[in-house]
């Protein structure tokens, strides 16, 4: 079978040479034409006069829209509608597009961009969380607050209590290929739409919508996109719309990619959050109750951010049973970009949360940091009598919990006592250089917690010469689902991967997808597939079993061969044989997750079919006059149930991994008192480079099956291991730790400059 | 403007090129080779890198702010050409692919171009080599691992070739309107006199971003890339000499046994790929207050050798910086040479940056002091990403001169920084950080000297 096999990414060799194509690409028609927006360089006001003389008489430019000149809608929101694709004469936040050029290239098209002279009124913006705070400027109409027992009460009745605030910055996702789409123009007023998308359909929708057409008029297709993370779930919307809508009034196929600045200036980011926490506990670091309180910055539109806020609620637990617990999120509105969905998708931000809670506890009681979470973990498995609690702050029984075998293991692989004893006698013996090491576990909630997004649709084709092709609602970004469910779909059929035609995601083939979102993209569509496959498998086996006149439970798929009884055809065979038989050799698939349903306005119920679990330790290095620091050696066992491709699973640890310690360490946004983004190139917004991975780096998978019936019984795997990077963030603040007594209290990201900082709190008291 | 080179192994001869036309662009859009990506237009994520070789070997280079003048005479490989004409994949290739190299595949045509010119230069120092290229996927571990293994490969023969490519014809028709190549620093002069308001390129990692980042129209340059004589190292006894046209890997190089803390500041900046094109006299002439040589040739005591026509005249480095954007420079003069004397290496260079490779300084604080007998004897310390320019600590200098080499000493002196600098905060530092770990700096000095471990690079698990 070709599941569990470490096979390569399907398009490695079209990766290397270079021949795998993205949408700027693709050949495009003669006449091309090419967009870019004007944007607004103010935070908040409103329009007075536009005069685009200069923009119109730029050199290459065919035309120019504004919001009056668009025929249909004007939204790109994939939420409430509040996203005008160009200002509607209000602006809210520097980069938002006012208005779109049209012109016979990109470099043309940029360059008139900036010609248009715009006067506003401008208005005094809110840009921070106290801003908002102290202005009321919220969506929704109140925080949301989920609750379990009485935590106010529990953390009073304690034996101890902390009390603290801090703040977790935001995130770039740095997809190394930005935001592009291009329209062809087909008959009938029809439209193609490449897009580089994790949501074929959303942009189909969208475009739909600005051209006044059923969604029956505009097919998007998406081969693959040059890395997603979230950050191209709603974000292409934009430019997809503008190509449409300019291609409609040219006639002409229109493309638009952002220049990297403009991409980082324009697009949306992680959300940034200020969590305080009020924790009660004993003197073993047992916690009796904790209370949060989230204020997330969610920029100017509400893009996704109900469902990031509520996620990054439900990760408040993240590994640990809490007794009381009560989480109230504040969603604030403010005039920077709308912050969306990045891998994660607030889950990272809310672990943050609790993670800080443990080591605050630990240092608050000196006890090793790895004990305190362990005697917090829930319970293996839930009660079956239901008297023992080992339910979430929502209410769902954890059933599935891992980390307790997990943690032991991992702390033997990773030497984990020694270490620790090691580093305690360098920071004894090392005035300058401190090491430090932390242990963090993940719990992952799998499922979109907007329950009916978790379904998915699937079209196999087997031709007569035995050959397949497959197509699913999945969209390939660079995580190896398309091989995945190919390795599925080759499972299924017995037959070799080679036979097997890997397609791109296309609207016309699979309506109605979910984005290719919150780690469900192989556990959706490696089930749509495999029902789809087993539709087409089963009519084969029936007719064979017909015209050999035995059991159809006798008919066996395999090693490229199907056998009936005493005979043995190969599937190229069989196939030939099965459409000479008029059999139907095409399938749709479909899959829903089971088990789910929730209210995400009480914050009870199961919103997750499983759970996916992690653990790393990172030992780091810090130097204390500087506050330089550098990550020395990571260890890190995930869960990925069993895995449907282990090779590519690894390789979403290992980079899930790095972009997390990411975050949380160089990656640093930084917005002007205008609202400007200071940090909107590679020059200034640091990811992580090569030499920034651990020196040491050992990555090993659970060997556990997944507990609930999924594809193969695997666990998603896109989302969960970008958390571990936290154990990162958490040795650095061990490290600072090793300079006196007081609580380092680092922000994330800790940069340099804020260990340094750490550093003096500790050591100085400044 | 009419250039030549070769490209894949095939030769390729343009007239009219557009001084200004990046060659990721040409590639992409002219020759529809669209295997190199264009990531950030910048030069800072690698995606779009491209092999260019000549006599003095292989190296890759950023395509997103090359201007096609500069590959005269050049050959150039694009992912395309790295293979076999069998349909054999270079051993870096078939090493990514084994060792699942790519994901979302959009840096891997980079990453391979990196590699190839690695592996075609036998160099091991992987992340060193790859610091230029951003993955945002991986993590980087499979792609050192695909390095790693095919470190003993054979190199293509085309790696020679390519090397071996002159140029069919060596007419000199480089001018052209508004555009010139001067090939000589004669010719340059009487060209820049004659055309001062000409914009000067030398390895386009700045004026680049003009074009490709503010969109400027620039409308007289001047490419000193057929400068040969610009591009010469001397180093005596007395003296070492860099032309203003040497690329900053041949600086670290250069000053790997002299200087290797200055060595290492450079393995730091930037990247491989933007130091193949960086040159010594353009960091300096940009006048740019965040650049890192012009700390450590301060604190050397460079001298720069300014040239105007026939007119030639030196200034110490430390006062060609006047003011923010405000050099010693007149009108059609240009940077010739910098030379520094060569001395015993007391030379510290410290960048703190918030990402270790290829991120410009927060703080770029060089120090070179000098203790005889327990005193200290000469101390010169400057730095960048202090103050409008590149700036000498000229009080703390003087707190230390004549005194103890002791911790008392070094707490004077370091109260002194509030002196000599008043930093600014922007988004890679705030001003109190740069001010008190300029001080912190000069207690890492001290450490050092007393056998203290200061530096986390050098610290394993």
């Amino acid at each position: 079978m070709s599941v569990s096999k470490p096979l390569p990414h399907d398009a490695a060799r079209l990766h290397v040479t270079g021949s795998a194509r993205y949408v700027d690409d693709i050949p495009s028609p003669a006449g091309t034409l090419h967009l870019a927006f004007g944007q607004s360089p103010i935070a908040k006001g409103r329009i007075t006069a536009m005069n685009l003389d200069a923009v119109k008489a730029a050199p290459g430019v065919v035309a120019v829209m504004t919001a009056d000149d668009l025929p249909f809608t004007n939204d790109v929101s994939p939420s409430i509608h509040d996203e005008p694709l160009l200002s509607d004469g209000t602006v809210n936040y520097v980069g938002q597009p006012v208005f779109l050029v049209i012109a016979n290239s990109h470099l043309a098209a940029r360059k008139a961009a900036t010609l248009g002279q715009v006067d506003y009124v401008e208005e005094t913006p809110i840009l921070t969380v106290d801003e908002a705070m102290a202005a009321d400027s919220r969506f929704e109409e109140g925080p949301r607050i989920y609750e379990k027992g009485d935590a106010e009460t529990a953390i009073d009745a304690a034996p101890r209590q902390i009390d603290a605030t801090f703040e977790i910055g935001g995130q770039e996702h740095f997809y190394l290929e930005g935001q592009a789409a291009m329209a062809v123009p087909n008959e009938g007023g029809d439209m193609l739409v490449h897009s580089s998308t994790q949501h074929p359909t959303e942009i189909q929708h969208k475009v739909a919508e600005a051209l006044g057409v059923p969604m029956h008029g505009v097919r998007v297709e998406t081969r693959r996109m040059g890395g997603g993370f979230g950050g191209k779930e709603s974000q292409g919307n934009a430019l997809a719309v503008s190509c449409a809508v300019a291609a409609r009034l040219t006639g002409r196929a229109c493309k638009m990619r952002y220049d990297r600045d403009d991409d980082m200036v324009i697009t949306g980011k992680r959300h940034e959050f200020r969590i305080t926490y009020r924790v009660g506990f004993d003197d073993d670091g047992r916690v009796q109750g904790v209370s949060f309180k989230h204020y997330t910055r969610c920029g100017w539109a509400q893009d996704l951010s109900l469902p990031v806020a509520d996620r990054a609620m439900l990760h408040s637990d993240n590994a640990y049973l809490l007794p009381n617990a009560r989480i109230e999120s504040h969603r604030l509105k403010t005039n920077t970009q709308s912050a969306t969905a990045y891998r994660g998708f607030g889950g990272p931000q809310g672990m943050v949360g609790i993670e800080r809670v443990m080591d605050h506890i630990a240092h608050d009681l000196g006890l090793d940091a790895v004990e305190v979470r362990k005697r917090n973990y829930y319970a293996a498995k839930a009660d079956a009598s239901g008297q023992k609690d080992n339910s979430t702050p929502y209410g769902m029984q954890v059933e599935d919990f891992e980390l307790h075998g997990m943690t032991e293991r991992l702390m033997e692989t990773s030497d984990y006592a020694a270490r620790k004893a090691a580093i305690e006698k360098w920071n004894a013996e090392n005035p300058i250089v401190k090491k430090g090491i932390a242990f963090a576990p993940v719990k992952f909630g799998i499922s979109f917690t907007l329950t009916h997004l978790n379904q998915a649709g699937a079209l196999v084709h087997v031709y007569q010469d035995g050959s397949v092709h497959l197509n699913h609602g999945g969209t390939e970004m660079g995580q190896g689902l398309f091989q995945k469910v190919a390795q599925v779909a080759a499972s299924r059929f017995g037959i070799p991967l080679d036979l097997v035609k890997i397609t791109a995601t296309d609207t016309a083939k699979v309506p109605n997808t979910s984005a290719t979102a919150a780690s469900s993209g192989s556990d959706l569509n490696g089930m749509a597939v495999k029902a789809a496959c087993d539709t087409v498998r089963d009519r084969m086996a029936d007719f064979l079993a017909e015209r050999h006149q035995a059991e159809v439970s006798d008919v066996a798929f395999s090693d490229g061969h199907v056998e009936v009884g005493e005979a043995r055809y190969t599937f190229q065979e069989a196939a030939a044989m099965a459409y000479q038989g008029r059999i139907s050799l095409s399938a749709t698939g479909f899959y829903k997750t089971p088990k789910i349903e929730w209210d995400r306005i009480k914050g009870r119920g199961r919103p997750f079919f499983y759970f996916a679990y992690g653990a790393s330790i990172t030992e780091v290095a810090i130097d204390t006059l500087t506050g330089e620091n550098r990550i020395l050696r990571t260890d890190i066992l995930h869960d990925a149930g069993a895995s449907l491709n282990p090779a590519l699973d690894i390789g979403q640890v290992e980079g899930g991994y790095v972009q997390g310690a990411g975050w949380l360490t160089t990656e640093e946004l930084v917005w002007d008192n205008q609202g400007r983004l200071r940090t909107h190139a590679p020059s200034t917004y640091k990811i992580p480079a090569c030499s920034d991975r651990p020196d040491v780096f050992n990555v090993a998978l659970w060997d556990e099956q997944n507990r609930e019936d999924t594809i193969y019984r695997s666990k998603a795997v896109g989302e969960p291991p970008f958390m571990l990077g936290i154990s990162a963030w958490l040795a650095l603040s061990n490290a600072v730790s090793a300079c006196g007594n007081a609580y380092p209290a680092i922000d994330a990201p800790a940069t340099a400059e804020e260990v340094w900082a750490g550093v003096r709190r500790v050591r100085d008291g400044i | 403007m009419d250039i030549t080179f070769l490209l894949n192994g095939e030769t390729v001869e343009l007239t009219g090129v557009s001084p200004t036309a990046t060659l990721l662009d040409w590639l992409r859009e002219e020759r529809h080779l669209r295997g190199t990506k264009e990531g950030c237009n910048e030069g800072d994520c690698g995606a779009c890198t491209v092999m260019i070789s000549d006599a003095d070997g292989a190296k890759a280079l950023n395509s997103c702010i090359l201007f096609l003048p500069q590959l005269h005479g050049k050959a150039i490989r694009t992912v395309e050409g790295v293979g076999e004409s069998d349909g054999a994949l270079h051993p870096v290739q078939d090493a990514m692919i084994e060792h699942h190299g790519s994901q979302c595949g959009f840096c891997t045509p980079g990453f391979v171009m990196s590699m190839t010119a690695a592996h075609a230069n036998g160099a091991t120092n992987h992340d060193t080599q790859l610091a230029g290229n951003l993955c945002r996927c991986t993590g980087y571990a499979p792609i050192i691992r695909a390095a790693e293994a095919c470190e003993d490969k054979p190199v293509p023969t085309w790696v020679n070739n390519d090397r071996a490519f002159v140029l069919p014809d060596t007419s000199e028709t480089a001018d052209d309107g508004p555009a010139h190549a001067p090939t000589s620093s004669d010719e340059l002069a009487a060209v820049y006199a004659a055309n001062p308001d000409a914009t000067i390129i030398a390895g386009a990692t700045d004026v680049g971003l003009w074009v490709t980042k503010q969109l400027r129209d620039l409308n007289s340059v001047i490419f000193l890339n057929r400068c040969d004589n610009l591009k010469s190292v001397e180093v005596t006894e007395a003296n070492v000499r860099f032309g203003a046209m040497v690329d900053m890997n041949t600086v670290g190089d250069t000053l790997s046994d002299l200087h290797p803390s200055y060595a290492e500041m450079v393995r730091r900046y930037a990247s491989v790929q933007v130091r193949h094109a960086a040159t010594i006299g353009g960091n300096i002439a940009n006048g740019s207050p965040i650049g890192d040589n012009p700390p450590a040739l301060i604190a050397l005591g460079a001298t720069l050798h300014l040239r105007k026509g026939d007119t030639r005249r030196d200034v110490l480095l430390e006062d060609f910086f006047i003011d923010y954007g405000k050099q010693d420079r007149k009108p059609g003069e240009f940077v010739e040479a910098v030379s520094f004397p060569r001395q015993p290496d007391t030379l510290k260079c410290y960048k703190l940056s918030k990402r270790f490779d290829q991120d410009i300084s927060a703080v770029c604080g060089c120090f070179s002091i000098t203790v005889e007998g327990g005193t200290v004897t000469d101390a010169r310390i400057a730095f960048g990403g202090m103050a409008g320019i590149p700036k000498r600590a000229a009080s703390v200098e003087a707190a230390l001169l004549g005194q103890p080499w002791t911790a008392t000493t070094i707490t004077t002196a370091k109260a002194m920084f509030d002196t000599d600098f008043t930093p600014l905060t922007d988004m890679r530092a705030s001003a109190e950080y740069r001010l008190e770990t300029a001080r912190t700096l000069l207690e890492r000095y001290f450490a050092e000297s007393q056998g203290q471990t200061t530096n986390v690079l050098e610290v394993s698990a």
